[in-house]
């Protein structure tokens, strides 16, 4: 198995604020904006440079939704910043209308997403935005693993010309790919090789997904771990080439099963190669205060989990 | 003044247009789009400065955002009277594989529209949003929005009308629909706003009053006068006085001809108080 090494942990969230000053630099027409959040976003450093080319909209996102799609005609770039239950659930419409369906280039960029936003508790965590963003026709959704990748991945959706939903998180995670990769939008990573079981995870379940595969080769069990940085468009060919060879997956996520990831897959499997699936993601829950461990613990999201779930798919092949 | 006898036929010609539109689907909203014929006809024949071609962005030209897309007879009339887009294709409004949705959209590439409209209270928020864009180009022309006097209901609007003075954003002119009704009634029945006026006033915006918002010379000099107050700081509204259902007797001072079609009679003594002037598609 090739190994991962953590580079030491570092949040999701200032791999975007160092993805978007990076922007700030190189492409003129990205603009940025904030609903009272800059700090929480990490956007200190695009605005110090690029001041005029930041717009503070106050505590008021559905504002932020619209001013956004409004910027876009006249050739402007806008990625708006807030967390992911105020980039999603709270602006639906707007984005639905003004956004989605009128085909405008605005990057989403959610910060605090999942359940590791922690002591704040159920009102400021969403473990549904994934499902409601990929519902949207024309949007792109993408929920990179670390540090690295998630500036590799802000930089990237400038370039990609239609909405894009951009989901992170709070707490500082491993960061183990590489500084200088290249994001392909659409195009799965496969991490491990393996013969026994397909490992799809995305977001900082990536991490949890390599350390459980290490525990599962001490075993004798053999995994294929997969990033999955792009929820839509999917990667259907990387998901079926994997399961062709193992037989099992089990598809793991910081987000509610219903709507996510695992979801998602099931659809792939079931049209082309109906095989035994797990899910490791919440179920049908809100959240809670607690300390992001504990969290994960509990809503059984992190390596232990993952291990108890591949056990179980491949008890059913 | 411009040749307000060719506006005036137009103006005709629109109703027409809007009344036969909404008739032949059975369907649409026939009068807040009649209440606004005139202040349509003029933006986009007398106030507007507009490219030849339509362009999403709109660099170098004035641009529009309909908030109510309800009205979007008006609206797709307007446009296709004014070479947007083939004027026979008005009757393909509402109909299967048309360009010409119930709300307006940009979804189906038809020209002149730059969003979708339809969900009531998001047009000032991309009317801020382009009048923004406009300041980082340099481009130094004005953004216009309509908002129904209802939609005013939906929090949103204050988000923006906030944020419009307090950015400073003096290169937009928001014009409100003050009918006075709604779909339920009127509005001071439904939800009563006070007094308009104060509202933006105390928000921070220079706000003006076109009082005869169905008589084309006034609502081409209250547009007229607008425009002079831009640029200087603050975010300008017109509270435009108009009659729902206007041109068309059985129509107007009643909220009932807001989202329905006359029948063939109806639209017959409709037409007949309306005169053909450039031709029917």
């Amino acid at each position: 198995m090739k190994k991962y090494i953590d580079t030491g942990k570092k949040d999701t969230r200032s791999g975007f604020g160092a993805g978007l000053a990076e922007l700030g630099r190189t492409n003129p027409n990205v603009v940025a904006l904030c609903a009272d959040l800059i700090g929480s976003l990490k956007m200190d450093e695009f605005i110090k440079e690029n001041p005029e080319r930041f717009f503070q909209v106050g505590i008021a996102e559905a504002n932020m939704m619209g001013v956004a799609a409004g910027l876009t005609i006249g050739g402007k770039i806008p990625f708006t910043g807030t967390f992911a239950n105020f980039s999603t659930g709270r602006v639906y419409d707007q984005i639905r209308q003004s956004i989605a369906y009128s085909g405008k280039n605005v990057k989403i960029c959610a910060s605090h997403a999942g359940i590791t936003l922690g002591e704040d508790g159920a009102t400021h965590q969403i473990l549904e935005d994934i499902g409601l963003m990929k519902m949207l026709p024309g949007m792109t959704v993408i929920n990179p693993c670390d540090y690295n990748q998630t500036k590799a991945a802000t930089i990237a959706i400038a370039e990609h010309n239609g909405p894009v939903y951009l989901r992170f998180g709070r707490p500082a995670v491993a960061n183990f790919t590489p500084e200088d990769q290249k994001f392909e939008i659409g195009k799965a990573l496969q991490l491990t090789e393996g013969t026994d079981v397909t490992i799809i995870a995305t977001g900082h379940l990536v991490w949890e997904a390599l350390s459980a595969a290490e525990a599962l080769e001490a075993k004798g069990i053999s995994a294929e771990v997969i990033n999955i940085h792009t929820i839509k468009p999917l990667d259907d060919e990387a998901i079926l080439a994997s399961v062709a060879k193992t037989g099992c997956v089990v598809t793991c996520e910081e987000h509610n099963f219903l709507g996510g990831l695992g979801e998602s897959v099931s659809r792939v499997l079931v049209q082309n190669n109906p095989v035994p699936q797990e899910f490791v993601a919440t179920n049908d829950t809100f959240g809670e205060s607690g300390t992001p461990a504990q969290l994960m613990e509990k809503y059984g999201l992190n390596n232990k989990a993952i291990e108890e779930a591949v056990i179980k798919v491949m008890k059913r092949k | 003044m411009p040749d307000t006898q060719q506006l005036n036929d137009l103006v005709i010609q629109v109703r027409r247009d809007i009344l036969r539109m909404v008739h032949k689907v059975n369907s649409g909203h026939p009068g807040g789009s009649l209440g606004c014929t005139e202040f349509f006809v003029a933006l986009y024949n007398e106030i507007m400065e507009l490219n030849d071609e339509f362009d999403m962005d709109g660099i170098g030209e004035d641009l529009f955002f309909l908030s109510n897309g309800h009205i979007s007879p008006v609206y797709y009339s307007v446009l296709a009277r004014k070479g947007y887009f083939p004027i026979d294709e008005l009757n393909t409004f509402r109909l299967i594989d048309s360009r010409l949705q119930g709300h307006p959209t940009t979804h189906e590439g038809l020209p002149g529209i730059r969003i979708a409209s339809g969900s009531l209270g998001q047009g000032m928020s991309v009317a801020l949003g382009a009048a923004e864009a406009k300041k980082l180009n340099n481009d130094n022309h004005i953004v216009y929005s309509l908002h129904g006097d209802g939609e005013l209901q939906e929090g949103q609007n204050w988000e923006a009308i906030m944020y419009a003075s307090a950015k400073k954003v003096d290169n937009i002119i928001a014009t409100v629909d003050l009918n006075g009704k709604q779909i339920d009634g009127a509005t001071d029945d439904v939800l009563p706003m006070g007094s308009v006026k104060a509202k933006f006033e105390a928000f921070g915006w220079d706000v003006l009053e076109i009082k005869e918002g169905n008589n084309l010379e006034a609502v081409i000099t209250g547009l007229k006068e607008a425009k002079t107050r831009t640029g200087k700081g603050k975010p300008v509204c017109i509270l435009l006085h108009t009659e729902m259902g206007n041109g068309v007797d059985f129509m107007m001072h009643t909220h009932a001809w807001h989202g329905k079609a006359p029948n063939d009679e109806q639209l017959a003594i409709a037409l007949g108080q309306n005169p053909e002037t450039l031709g029917d598609y």
